[in-house]
């Protein structure tokens, strides 16, 4: 499979690229990244991360070392959105154990897995600067704070709405 | 180099003066013995390598003539230059020989241990280094890290395990080759050596990730289980080679040639050609030129005496001479670590005793009755 | 109340847009700065103010900028760090989601002050939504002349620019947070050369934290000695505290660094008092890298004093008895949290936020979860808490960047504090497994009922 930006995303990949100094385009990596998992399934195949390495002028491998090392670039195929949720210590003290239980439980999936159905990941990360709002998921841009059991059934109701229609 | 460029600098109390700019490693090796740190990641031919590892941490006691404080933190001896008046302590600091202990225990705690069955055993520097500064058992208890295993292609093996990250293979490709494939993925604890697309290594340079590798990780695969490099002899050897300065050291069983290596220097880094230039060669000189009949041979390669692949070669004398050097003067007057004093243990050891004269066969009771040490 | 000099306006209906921020009086700071002041009288201001980096380290920022080297011909650049990842720190984003303009204000005096004409703000590649915010802010400012070339006809050009990070902790170093804006793995560099001589493209190079950045804007408006006067000690001008774990008002506060830590907890105007009437156990008071303290050293010091919100108080004792007032991440913990799976989640953290490049942190961290893991897991011994202490005492100080130090210090701390609850925890694998050690002797020692 080949990539290719369409015209918006050439467009936002130009204005990522002409900030910085002529020569120094490879500091648009993480950005183009970004842009490139956005664009097509939320995941970076080895096809799409050689695209950007010829759009930057670099080499493929310097694209693959940065994808890896970054924990928001997803290296293997994801569901349509993905629960996010916080585990570490601020979260872990107000409860986030027993949320990221109960999203199991509900989704019948384990900490990495998609649901069969190809909506829904989840995935456990450490902290995401929401300590005071605990506990907390993020799912895409968006920040879902305050969790509780009543709210995740929410959560997933919200966004299973949006594939069924 | 004008008089205001030197800078004199003070290592385990032997002071030495060195340009300016010099790394405070590189002023200990000029000194050479203990007083050089060991160094796992840092390579001299290879810029912007060092100061990942840590095992050449040393404290630096006094900063500078001008600047007498001390350094807070142990410093990492190959990314620190020196400063006139400079004093810095390795083998002399209880921190530093604490420190890297800590250090050896940390590279060696996911380490494999399989020495019997790879390639780099003999020539391995984290066995030289764990024999030099680590303890005789680990304190891990926990399953060793594993990999999924990577394929570089017919030249070279890639054993991640064994792998310490000591980034040499990549500024080696980035240094030597105009097009990198290989790299470090994924990070922390599961960072590892890869293509990522499962690529082989073909630059024609890339073979010098081999003799740079610090460990077995990256070995020879031409190679792979042929021989035990101490049962080997190597000589040093030339041709004349259209890519590279085709100065080698042929490994030999017999006529045979089982392997062939850069020369390297008692650093084990690259020695330099004639001219001056790092000795890197080529893929063909090292994995395609292994009959006799391709090269001049020169003699046989010096070996310290230190290590194992010494051992039972040139006894006589063949390229090496017998050591008439004492103890004290190869050590810079230090005296060796005494282990232990045989003579003290039992009267046989004794120099005047001849063994031939003890009456019948000698065994463990004839030891004990002349044993005066113990009660 | 205290004095309020970064959010005092927080709460002004749409302080968010330009419009509002400029009519309560923004950018005041910048007309001042280009047109009355010069770049070393502004540098001048900083150091008179005693600001001190509010990222964590708490390293004086005037004296941080006089260290940029200005080599002829060599453009200089002003980085700020919005890389907030610190377990316990969120108060950047509540003054990036809100007033972002004040960000862009401190930036671009700031930006003067150092001669940096093309200026990036590196933020945490979660906060997606507030990279939003400031772009916005960043087309509000241009749009009104404040960015751009020739800013107030001046002859200074500035632009500002937004790039994300993409999920790493160890990008908040500033070294590894220089090259992740090169476009490479978030990898620290070994120092020297410092950032003020080689740091973005080989070029001088200052890193200073949002807050930092936010509070150049009273200081200039003020004057350094003014702001100077806030405070106490070297402790001066306010700083912002993000409070989190069992409390009933966790949120970001604005402290002048005069309130003690009871005052703090305990007080409505802040974070209200422990949830549910509990009692306090425990507080690691700067973001989770910093010593965990119980009560009783939290809110008085060894000697028996009251213990203050600034960076003095909140270190006396050194680690024996005392901890840091860091990045002003609070997190309080409650009777009933366990100490020991607090640390492993702590050392799970810095396992998995780990760059990989240096062997005592790659190592060491792992090994260290391992061991907590497995006390946790009811199967730990007591060599096991004597080789946490062993491992930890190896990695600090030994590694490239401080996150080495970060990652042995919570676990430093919890075994001197809280040794007899390991030792609880191993003693009792069964029972550790659904029941908590409580409060002992380390219990809130004002606030326990007679």
């Amino acid at each position: 499979m080949t990539y290719t930006f369409n015209e918006i995303q050439m467009a936002e990949f130009n204005r990522l690229v002409a900030r910085y100094p002529e020569g120094k385009q490879k500091s648009a990596l993480l950005p183009a990244l970004h842009l490139a998992q956005e664009s097509f399934d939320g995941w970076l195949p080895t096809e799409l991360m050689d695209y950007i390495a010829s759009l930057l002028k670099i080499e493929p491998i310097e694209v693959y070392e940065v994808a890896s090392f970054y924990s928001m670039y997803n290296l293997k195929p994801v569901g349509k959105f993905i629960f996010e949720v916080c585990q570490t210590g601020p979260c872990m003290i107000s409860g986030s154990d027993d949320i990221i239980g109960y999203i199991q439980q509900k989704l019948d999936i384990k900490p990495g897995e998609t649901t069969k159905d190809g909506v829904f990941t989840l995935k456990l990360v450490e902290c995401l600067g929401a300590c005071g709002y605990a506990p907390m998921m993020q799912v895409g841009k968006i920040y879902k704070e305050h969790l509780t059991k009543e709210k995740v059934d929410g959560i997933i109701a919200e966004y299973r709405a949006t594939v069924t229609k | 180099m004008s008089e205001q460029n030197l800078f004199k600098v003070t290592i385990d109390n032997i002071t030495i003066e060195v340009p300016a700019g010099t790394t405070v490693l590189q002023a200990a090796r000029l000194i050479g013995g203990q007083v050089a740190p060991p160094a796992m990641c840092f390579y001299s031919k290879l810029q912007g390598s060092g100061g990942k590892c840590r095992t050449c941490l040393v404290e630096v006691s006094k900063g500078s003539e001008k600047d007498p404080r001390p350094m807070p933190k142990l410093v990492a001896s190959c990314r620190t230059t020196v400063m006139d008046g400079m004093e810095v302590k390795n083998i002399t600091s209880e921190k530093v020989i604490e420190a890297r202990a800590g250090v050896v225990e940390f590279l060696l705690l996911n380490h494999p241990l399989d020495c019997p069955i790879c390639d780099q055993a003999g020539e391995c520097h984290l066995q030289d280094l764990s024999f030099d500064h680590g303890k005789a058992e680990t304190r891990y208890e926990f399953q060793r890290r594993t990999f999924k295993k990577h394929d570089l292609g017919k030249n070279i093996q890639l054993h991640m395990t064994r792998c310490i990250l000591c980034y040499r293979c990549v500024f080696t490709a980035d240094q030597l080759t105009n097009k990198r494939v290989h790299g470090i993925l994924d990070r922390g604890d599961h960072a590892e050596i890869a293509t990522h697309i499962e690529k082989s290594l073909d630059n024609e340079f890339i073979g010098n990730v081999i003799d740079v590798c610090p460990v077995g990780a990256l070995t020879d695969k031409t190679f792979r289980f042929k021989n035990r490099v101490w049962f080997l002899k190597p000589m040093d050897a030339h041709r004349d080679c259209p890519t590279c300065s085709g100065r080698v050291t042929l490994w030999n069983r017999g006529d045979e040639v089982y392997r062939v290596t850069a020369r390297k220097d008692q650093w084990g880094e690259i020695e330099d050609t004639p001219e001056g230039k790092p000795g890197w060669i080529c893929n063909t000189c090292r994995f395609d030129k292994k009959e006799t009949a391709d090269w001049i041979i020169e003699g046989p390669r010096e070996i310290s005496r230190q290590s194992v692949i010494a051992q039972g070669h040139y006894a006589g004398n063949i390229g090496t001479t017998k050591p008439t050097e004492t103890f004290l003067a190869v050590n810079d007057g230090r005296a060796p670590h005494l282990l232990m004093d045989i003579h003290d243990e039992s009267e046989v050891n004794q120099p005047n005793i001849h063994l031939g004269k003890i009456q019948g066969p000698s065994h463990g009771e004839t030891f004990n009755t002349n044993n005066t040490h113990k009660a | 109340m205290g004095v309020k000099l970064l959010l005092d306006k927080a709460n002004v209906p749409g302080i968010r847009s330009y419009e509002v921020y400029r009519r309560e009086g923004g950018y005041r700071s910048v007309e001042k700065a280009l047109k009355e002041m010069n770049p070393e009288s502004i540098v001048e201001e900083v150091k008179k103010s005693g600001l001190r980096g509010r990222g964590g380290a708490g390293f004086p920022t005037g004296m941080k900028w006089s260290f940029i080297a200005k080599p002829e011909g060599v453009p200089r650049h002003l980085v700020c760090n919005a890389d907030e990842s610190e377990p316990g720190t969120f108060k950047d984003r509540y003054l990036m989601e809100f007033i972002p303009h004040l960000l862009l204000e401190g930036l671009i005096v700031s930006s003067f002050a150092l001669g940096s004409n093309d200026t990036y703000i590196y933020i945490r590649g979660e906060y997606a939504w507030i990279t939003d915010i400031l772009e916005d802010a960043i087309k509000e400012a241009n749009a009104n002349g404040w960015l751009g070339k020739n800013i107030l006809g001046t002859g200074f050009d500035c632009n500002i620019y937004v790039q994300r990070g993409a999920g790493a902790y160890i990008c908040g170093e500033e070294t590894a947070l220089i090259e992740s804006l090169e476009g490479k793995r978030g990898n620290p560099r070994i120092k020297p050369p410092f950032p003020a001589i080689q740091g973005l493209w080989q070029r001088p190079t200052v890193v200073n934290n949002v807050e930092t950045l936010a509070a150049i804007v009273p200081i200039i408006n003020l004057g350094g000695d003014e702001y100077a006067k806030i405070g106490v000690g070297r402790s001066t001008g306010t700083k912002l505290i993000s409070a989190c774990g069992n409390i009933n008002k966790p949120g970001v506060y604005e402290i002048d660094m005069t309130i003690s830590v009871e005052e703090f907890i305990y007080s409505d105007e802040y974070c209200g008092g422990i949830k549910g009437g509990k009692q306090l156990k425990a507080c690691i008071p700067g973001g989770s890298s910093v010593p965990i303290l119980p009560a009783n050293l939290l809110l008085k010091t060894a000697k028996g004093e009251t213990r203050y919100m600034n960076y003095e108080s909140l270190s006396d004792g050194g680690f024996a008895t005392g901890s840091m007032l860091g990045s002003g991440g609070f997190i309080v913990l409650d009777e009933d949290q366990c100490i020991v799976k607090n640390t492993l989640t702590l050392a799970r953290f810095y396992r998995h936020e780990s760059c990989g490049q240096c062997s005592p942190c790659r190592e060491g961290t792992g090994w260290m979860e391992k061991i907590l893991y497995k006390i946790e897991h009811g199967q730990g011994t007591i060599a096991d808490i004597d080789l946490l202490w062993d491992i930890q005492r190896k990695i600090e100080g030994n590694t490239i960047c401080p996150l080495g130090d970060a990652a042995a210090w919570p676990v430093a701390a919890a075994i001197r504090h809280f040794r007899d609850e390991f030792e609880w925890h191993i003693n009792n694998p069964v029972l550790s497994q659904t029941s908590n050690f409580g409060l002992q002797h380390y219990a809130d020692p004002i606030h326990v009922p007679a």
